[in-house]
C-alpha cells in the first residue's frame, strides 16, 4: 500500500504543464526570460543523445530538461544556478562549458604553451636579413 | 561473384602497392635508377585496380545482393537509386574502401603528369604514397573486408533515414578527396624531405595538391553544415561535435598550409615550417578519418560506430603520424632555413597567420580528445562545447582576421607601418562605421557577435583592396582567387556574427487557425495533413505566412517523415531564403490533441555563411586555375624547368 502515495508523488510530477503550454517546446513569454533560457539550453548536453545540447534534440529527456529550465527561470532563479542545479543533477557531464578545476586546465593551457612555444619559433625567423 | 572479384581487385592492389613501395625503396637506397622507371606504371595499375574493386562494390549495392554482409546491414531493396548507391559509401568498410581509392587515383595522376619535380623527389613521392595505402589496404583485408558474405538473408536493414540525404550523397566524397589531397601533399613533402629538395620548385609541384584538398575540405564543411542546418531541425549550425572538428582541424592545418607554401614558392622562405605544416595537415586528415571511424567519439554523426576496430585504427594512426613526426624530426635539421624577412612584412604576416590557425587547431584538438583522456585517466566524464570553443577560439579568429586583412596590403620582405595604416585606412573606416550603426540601431548583442560585425566590415573593404589602382584586366588570375577567398571569409564571419546576434526564435504550441509572430512574420496554421512519402509516412503541416506590414501571404509546409526501415522520425523543416535572412520553420513532435508544436527561427543574413563558404571555394578554384595555367605558361616559356634526371 505504500505505492498509492508514490503512484499519486509521480501523477503530481507528470501532471503536465504549470503555465498552460508544455514549456519542453513552447518559448516563455517574457522574451528577456526566454532569451537567457536558450542561452542555457544552448549549453546543456542531452544526456541520452550523442552529443547534441538539449535546445537541438528530440529525446523525451531533452524535452524535460528544456521544461525545467524555462520553469526555473520562470520562477527566477539566475541562469548559472540552473546549471549549478543540473550539474548536481547529473555531473560534469550534462555542461558543455566546462567547470575550472585542475583537471580541465589543460584545456587552457594547452593552447597557451602551443601559442608561446609557436610565438617563439616565429619570433627567431622574424629579423634583420642576414648579409 | 561480382564480390569475389572485388575482394581479388583489393589484393592485387594491395600487392601493387607493395611493389610500388619495394622499388621506390631499392631505387632510392641503392640508385637502381633503372628499376624507377618501373614505379610510375605501377602505381597507375594499382589505381587501376583499386578502382575495379570499388566499382564491384558500388555493382553488388546497385543490384542489391543481400547476400554480401554490407549490402544486408546497410541498404534496402526498396531504398530509390541513388541511395543505394551513395550507401556504398555511407557504412565503414565502404568509405574506407573509397578513401584508398581517391588514394591510387591521386598516386596515378602524380605518376601521369607530375613533370616540374626533380625525378628522385617524385619517385619518393610515390613511394611515400604507396606507404600510406597499404596501411589502409591492410585495414580493409584484414579488419573491415567490404565483400564478406553472408548467408540466408532475404532483406536488407535499410539506411539510417538522416543519411537519405542528396546532399549526404556526396559529402563525405568530398571530404575525404580533401583529405586525400592532404596525404598527397603530405608524400610530396617526405618525397622532398628524402631528397633534400626542400625549395621553390617542389613548392610549386605541391601547391595544387594543397589547393585543390582545401577546396574539397571548405565544400566538405560548408555543405556539411547546411545539411546539419536543415535535417537536424533545430536552426543550429555547427555544433563543434567532434565529427565536425574531425573535418576543421585538417582544414585548419590545410589554410595554414596554403598560405606558408605560397611563400616557399615565392620568395624561398619558410622551409621547415611548411614541412611541418605539411606533416601537421596530413596527420590532423587521419585524425579527421580514424577517430571518426573508430568509434573511440561518440557523436551526432557516428553511425558506424565500431570500437572492436579502434585498436588497428589508433596503431595505424600511432604509426602514420609518429612515422611522419620522427621523418620529420630527423631531417628537419638538414633543411636550409630559407629567405628571412621582418616583423612588418608579408611573410610576417603570414606566418603569424599560420600560428593562429595553428594554435586554434590546437583548441580544437584539445577541447576535441582532452575528454577522452581525462575519462580513461580517472574516469571523470567531462563535456566540452560551444561555451569553450567560442571563448577560446573566437578571440584567436579575430586576431587572425586583422591578420588577413592586412597581410594581403604589405609588401614582401619589410614595409613601413605608418605606409600600411594609410593602406589600410578605408577599411578600418569601414569597420567604425559599422561599430556606430551597431552601437545605434543594433540593440544589445554579445561581445563576441559585435567584434565580429566590425572585423567583417573591416576584412571586407580591406580583402578588395588589393585591386585598387590596378589594371583588372591585367591582375592574375590567382590574386583575384585570394582577393575572393577573403572577402568569403568575411562574408562568412558576418553571417554568423549576425546570425548569432539577431536570430529571432519563437515556440509555440497552437491549433488550426491561430496565429504567431516570429521576428517581421506572422505566422498562421492553416492545417495538418498525413500522406504518404516513397518510403517514409508525411505528417504536414501547412502554414500560412504574411510578413506583419506589407506583402501577400505565402505558404510554408514543415514535415515530419516517419520511417518504417529502420523506425525514426525526421525533421523536414520548411525554409524560405529572403535576400537578407531566411526564415525556418519546424513542426515539432509531440503534439498534443488538437494543438501542434510550431519552431520558428528568423535568422538574418544566415546563408552569408554558407555564401561566405561558396566563395572561398571559389577563391580557391581560380586561384588553382591561374597558377596552373602560370605554370605550364612557364614551362613553355622557359623549359629549363623541365624534368632533371635523378642523380646516379
Amino acid at each position: 500500500m505504500r505505492l498509492v502515495p508514490l503512484l499519486f508523488a509521480a501523477m503530481l510530477v507528470c501532471a503536465g504543464p504549470v503555465y498552460g503550454q508544455d514549456l519542453a517546446d513552447v518559448s516563455l513569454s517574457d522574451p528577456r526570460q526566454e532569451a537567457e533560457a536558450l542561452a542555457l539550453m544552448d549549453s546543456i548536453r542531452c544526456v541520452v543523445c550523442q552529443g547534441q545540447p538539449i535546445s537541438g534534440s528530440n529525446a523525451d529527456l531533452a524535452g524535460d530538461m528544456r521544461r525545467l529550465i524555462r520553469e526555473r527561470i520562470a520562477a527566477g532563479d539566475k541562469p548559472e544556478a540552473v546549471r549549478a542545479m543540473l550539474v548536481g543533477k547529473y555531473g560534469d557531464w550534462v555542461t558543455f562549458r566546462p567547470q575550472v578545476k585542475p583537471a580541465t586546465l589543460p584545456l587552457w593551457l594547452v593552447p597557451l604553451l602551443a601559442l608561446l612555444a609557436g610565438g617563439w619559433l616565429v619570433s627567431r625567423r622574424i629579423g634583420r636579413r642576414r648579409s | 561473384m561480382i564480390a569475389e572479384a572485388g575482394l581479388a581487385a583489393l589484393w592485387l592492389a594491395a600487392t601493387m602497392a607493395l611493389l610500388q613501395l619495394v622499388l621506390g625503396a631499392l631505387v632510392l637506397s641503392r640508385g637502381q635508377t633503372s628499376l624507377g622507371r618501373a614505379v610510375a606504371p605501377v602505381a597507375v595499375i594499382q589505381a587501376a585496380l583499386v578502382s575495379i574493386a570499388f566499382a564491384c562494390l558500388v555493382a553488388v549495392f546497385v543490384r542489391s545482393d543481400m547476400s554480401v554482409l554490407l549490402v544486408a546491414a546497410n541498404s534496402h531493396s526498396a531504398k530509390p537509386m541513388i541511395y543505394k548507391i551513395a550507401g556504398t559509401w555511407g557504412n565503414h568498410e565502404g568509405s574506407m574502401l573509397l578513401w584508398v581509392t581517391i588514394l591510387g587515383l591521386a598516386g596515378a595522376t602524380i605518376a601521369l603528369f607530375e613533370r616540374t619535380l626533380r625525378a628522385d623527389t617524385k619517385l619518393a613521392t610515390l613511394s611515400a604514397q604507396a606507404a600510406i595505402a597499404l596501411g589502409f589496404y591492410a585495414f580493409l583485408l584484414f579488419a573491415s573486408n567490404p565483400f564478406t558474405r553472408i548467408s540466408g538473408v532475404i532483406e536488407g536493414a535499410g539506411l539510417n533515414p538522416l543519411l537519405q540525404d542528396p546532399g549526404l550523397a556526396f559529402h563525405p566524397p568530398t571530404l575525404y578527396a580533401g583529405y586525400v589531397g592532404m596525404s598527397a601533399a603530405f608524400s610530396f613533402a617526405v618525397g622532398a624531405l628524402i631528397t633534400r629538395d626542400v625549395g621553390p620548385t617542389f613548392a610549386r609541384a605541391m601547391r595544387p595538391w594543397i589547393l585543390g584538398a582545401w577546396i574539397l575540405l571548405t565544400i566538405g564543411i560548408t555543405a556539411g553544415s547546411y545539411w546539419a542546418y536543415y535535417t537536424l531541425g533545430w536552426g543550429g549550425w555547427w555544433f563543434w561535435d567532434p565529427v565536425e572538428n574531425a573535418s576543421l582541424m585538417p582544414w585548419l592545418a590545410a589554410t595554414a598550409l596554403l598560405h606558408s607554401v605560397t611563400v616557399l614558392a615565392t620568395r624561398d622562405g619558410l622551409r621547415t615550417w611548411t614541412i611541418m605544416l605539411a606533416v601537421l595537415a596530413f596527420s590532423m586528415s587521419m585524425v579527421g578519418t580514424f577517430l571518426v571511424r573508430s568509434g573511440i567519439l561518440t557523436s551526432v554523426h557516428s553511425f558506424a560506430v565500431d570500437p572492436q576496430r579502434g585498436l588497428f585504427i589508433l596503431g595505424l594512426l600511432t604509426v602514420y603520424i609518429t612515422g611522419a613526426m620522427a621523418l620529420f624530426a630527423i631531417r628537419a635539421g638538414t633543411i636550409a632555413e630559407g629567405n628571412r624577412f621582418e616583423l612588418v612584412s608579408r611573410e610576417a604576416a603570414l606566418v603569424i597567420n599560420n600560428l593562429i590557425l595553428t594554435v586554434v587547431l590546437v583548441v580544437v584538438l584539445a577541447g576535441t580528445l582532452y575528454p577522452l583522456i581525462l575519462e580513461s585517466i580517472n574516469g571523470d566524464k567531462i563535456s566540452v562545447g560551444a561555451p569553450y570553443f567560442n571563448s577560446v577560439a573566437g578571440p584567436l579568429a579575430v586576431v587572425l582576421m586583422l591578420l588577413l586583412a592586412a597581410g594581403p596590403l604589405m609588401r614582401w620582405r619589410s614595409d613601413r607601418p605608418r605606409a600600411l595604416i594609410d593602406r589600410m585606412a578605408p577599411a578600418l573606416f569601414a569597420g567604425a562605421t559599422m561599430l556606430l550603426l551597431l552601437a545605434a540601431f543594433g540593440g544589445t548583442i554579445g561581445y563576441l557577435p559585435l567584434v565580429g560585425l566590425v572585423a567583417a566590415a573591416v576584412v571586407g573593404v580591406a580583402s578588395i583592396a588589393p585591386l585598387w589602382k590596378r589594371d583588372l584586366k591585367r591582375a592574375p588570375l590567382f590574386t583575384w582567387g585570394m582577393v575572393l577567398a577573403h572577402f568569403g571569409c568575411a562574408v562568412s564571419i558576418a553571417g554568423m556574427a549576425s546570425d548569432a546576434a539577431f536570430t529571432k526564435e519563437n515556440m509555440v504550441s497552437v491549433a488550426v487557425n491561430e496565429t504567431r509572430e516570429v521576428g517581421p512574420f506572422a505566422v498562421t496554421l492553416l492545417g495538418v495533413r498525413e500522406r504518404p512519402g516513397p518510403n517514409y509516412q508525411i505528417l504536414e503541416a501547412v502554414l500560412s505566412i504574411s510578413k506583419s506590414a506589407t506583402g501577400a501571404p505565402f505558404q510554408m509546409t514543415p514535415q515530419l517523415h516517419a520511417f518504417t526501415q529502420p523506425q525514426m522520425t525526421t525533421n523536414q523543416a520548411a525554409i524560405k531564403t529572403f535576400w537578407n535572412g531566411q526564415l525556418y520553420l519546424t513542426l515539432g513532435e509531440n503534439s498534443d490533441g488538437d494543438k501542434f508544436l510550431l519552431r520558428m527561427w528568423w535568422k538574418p543574413f544566415v546563408t552569408f555563411i554558407w555564401l561566405g563558404g561558396a566563395l572561398i571555394a571559389l577563391g580557391g578554384a581560380l586561384s588553382l586555375l591561374g597558377r596552373v595555367r602560370r605554370d605550364i605558361w612557364k614551362k613553355q616559356a622557359a623549359p629549363a624547368i623541365g624534368p632533371v634526371e635523378a642523380p646516379a
